[in-house]
């Protein structure tokens, strides 16, 4: 259907401009803002799903003044936010001060370029997708450090430090798992790597889920989650903002939709992260057993999505904030050792004859 | 041989490291178990009060807005003697007295002001006519400075108004008097 709608785009103006740069640059746009469009709105219902599920752990309701159920709470929070006066300290950089933001939420909207959400669904199918969301979410550091320093603030620069530490070291052992991930798909490439992981003897059984990539890297899978819960700075791993010791790290100064970028991006960044485990480890758009395939994929991506999500919000709430030594002691002492490991073992395993990933 | 406690002791100081131990935390066992108990109360019962539809249950002793009370027949309680004045730790009670046409003792001023009042119920205590109580209304707000400032005549209407809670109050708590 898309195909359809491109090729009528395409056939209202007959000249060879429309044709080869006006439209396909117009459609792109649209493809883009669709895109974005479905980020933004998880993103917004993210923070309530957030808040319920937050006040469900603790007996609680959550929000639920704002229209039915509080399902118009989100609106009401932008709307607040939108109104709210940006604050600028005196003495902060100014251009620095407001690309922080920019910055931070730029890279979150830009990595959705390679994800895959089907077969063939997805704004550019790049060959070494894989290696490009390394490259984009490494970016992301940037815009928290550069916020920090640039608000000339004891706060906020404390926060940079903790983020430019913490990020950059969970980045390795994230890298050593993606590694793994390429070495038994053989590919950059997201659409690869999930269709990768549809073959196998499980699924040729019908019963797809046991030959996800989940299973039989299964350590790799958990480090891989617990990195991507101190990539987007979340709690346990959150000291970067860490209300309880410097308020709210980097985004201190910052106030009205400054700040709400930051949120956009940390929630960007979840829903990011979240489609990536889907994508690599639980088969991304494949159905779990075969008397489901009648589903679309985008729909199993995300619910797929959805759950890890939910298990970012269940951490969130289950555990306590990590003392800061402990956490570069899991980072540098623990999950690069173990998947450096791991890389060895699977790289053997790929050698013998119960290579399973062939 | 050995006793009990050195073996114990023995075992403890042995070594540090215990497979099973590293094998627990590598697993993460901790850590689902943790999860597993937030999990379950996720599926729990709410136990919110969604507050304006619902309220919880107020003692008779609930110390809120402030009134001064009658007699059945009309006649003001307060007979001036100032002791709640005296008590008042945040000094919100002002008080002015005179000798009425009858020869009886009245106040001619009685404010309290509910910025300072810290609602610790002494004045209601000290008093010896059960005049000045305190009412279990708590939902009043004041939008100007001076709002909150209530003069004999007010106390007296929140008296009027709210008598029979009041009442009602005063004899559920009699017994514990």
């Amino acid at each position: 259907m898309i195909d359809t709608i491109f090729a009528l785009g395409q056939g209202l103006i007959d000249a060879s401009w429309w044709v080869n740069l006006a439209w396909p640059v117009a459609w792109a746009l649209v493809k883009i803002t669709a895109v974005l469009m479905l980020v933004m709105g998880a993103v917004t219902y993210t923070t309530l799903y957030e808040r319920k599920l937050l006040g469900w752990i603790q007996i609680r309701l959550g929000p639920n003044r704002v229209g039915p159920w509080g399902l118009l709470q989100p609106i009401a929070d932008a709307m607040k936010l939108m109104t709210k006066e940006l604050l600028r300290p005196a003495a902060a950089e100014k251009l620095l001060f407001y690309m922080g933001p920019v910055m931070t939420v730029a890279p979150a909207m830009v990595a959705w370029a390679v994800i895959p959400f089907g077969p063939d669904i997805a704004l550019s199918n790049v060959n070494a997708g894989l290696l490009f969301l390394m490259a984009i979410t490494s970016m992301e550091v940037y815009g928290v450090i550069i916020s920090g320093w640039s608000s000339n603030s004891k706060y906020p620069f404390l926060g940079a430090l903790r983020a430019s530490s913490q990020m950059v070291s969970y980045e390795i052992a994230m890298g050593f798992c993606l590694v793994i991930v390429l070495m038994v798909s053989a590919s950059l490439n997201l659409t690869d790597i999930v269709s990768g992981q549809g073959k196998g003897q499980f699924a040729q059984m019908g019963l797809g889920f046991l030959s996800w990539n989940w299973l039989p890297l299964l350590p790799i899978f958990v480090i891989y989650f617990v990195c991507g819960l101190a990539e987007t700075n979340r709690l346990p791993f959150d000291v970067v903002e860490g209300e309880s010791e410097i308020v709210a790290g980097h985004m201190v100064e910052y106030s009205g939709m400054a700040w709400a970028m930051f949120q956009m991006a940390e929630y960007a960044n979840i829903w990011l992260v979240s489609v990536l485990t889907s994508i690599m480890f639980l088969g991304g758009w494949l159905s779990p057993v075969a008397a489901l395939d009648w589903i679309p994929g985008w729909i199993w991506l995300g619910l797929k999505a959805f759950f890890v999500v939910t298990m970012f919000i269940w951490v969130r709430v289950t555990f306590p904030r990590f003392r800061y030594d402990q956490i570069m002691r899991l980072g540098w002492k623990i999950f690069i050792p173990v998947t450096l490991v791991w890389l060895v073992v699977v790289g053997a395993w790929m050698q013998t004859s119960w290579n399973i990933w062939k | 041989m050995t006793t009990p406690t050195s073996s114990s002791v023995e075992a403890s100081t042995a070594s540090a490291f215990s497979l099973k131990d590293f094998l627990s935390s590598f697993m993460l066992s901790e850590l689902f178990k943790g999860l597993a108990l937030t999990g379950k109360y996720a599926f729990r019962s709410k136990i919110t009060l969604q507050y304006p539809e619902e309220k919880t249950p107020l003692s008779p002793r609930f110390r809120g807005l402030h009134a001064l009370r009658r007699y059945e027949n009309g006649e003001e309680r307060c007979i001036a003697c100032k002791l709640c004045e005296a008590v008042c730790p945040a000094m919100a009670i002002t008080i002015e007295s005179e000798v009425r046409a009858d020869g009886s003792r009245r106040t001619t001023r009685y404010d309290i002001d509910f910025n300072k009042c810290i609602y610790c119920g002494f004045c209601e205590e000290s008093c010896p006519v059960d005049s000045i109580v305190e009412t279990p209304v708590f939902e009043y707000h004041g939008e100007n400075p001076g709002d909150l400032y209530f003069t004999k005549d007010m106390l007296l209407a929140v008296g009027d108004r709210y008598e029979p809670q009041i009442a009602a109050a005063r004899a559920a708590d009699a017994k514990f008097r």
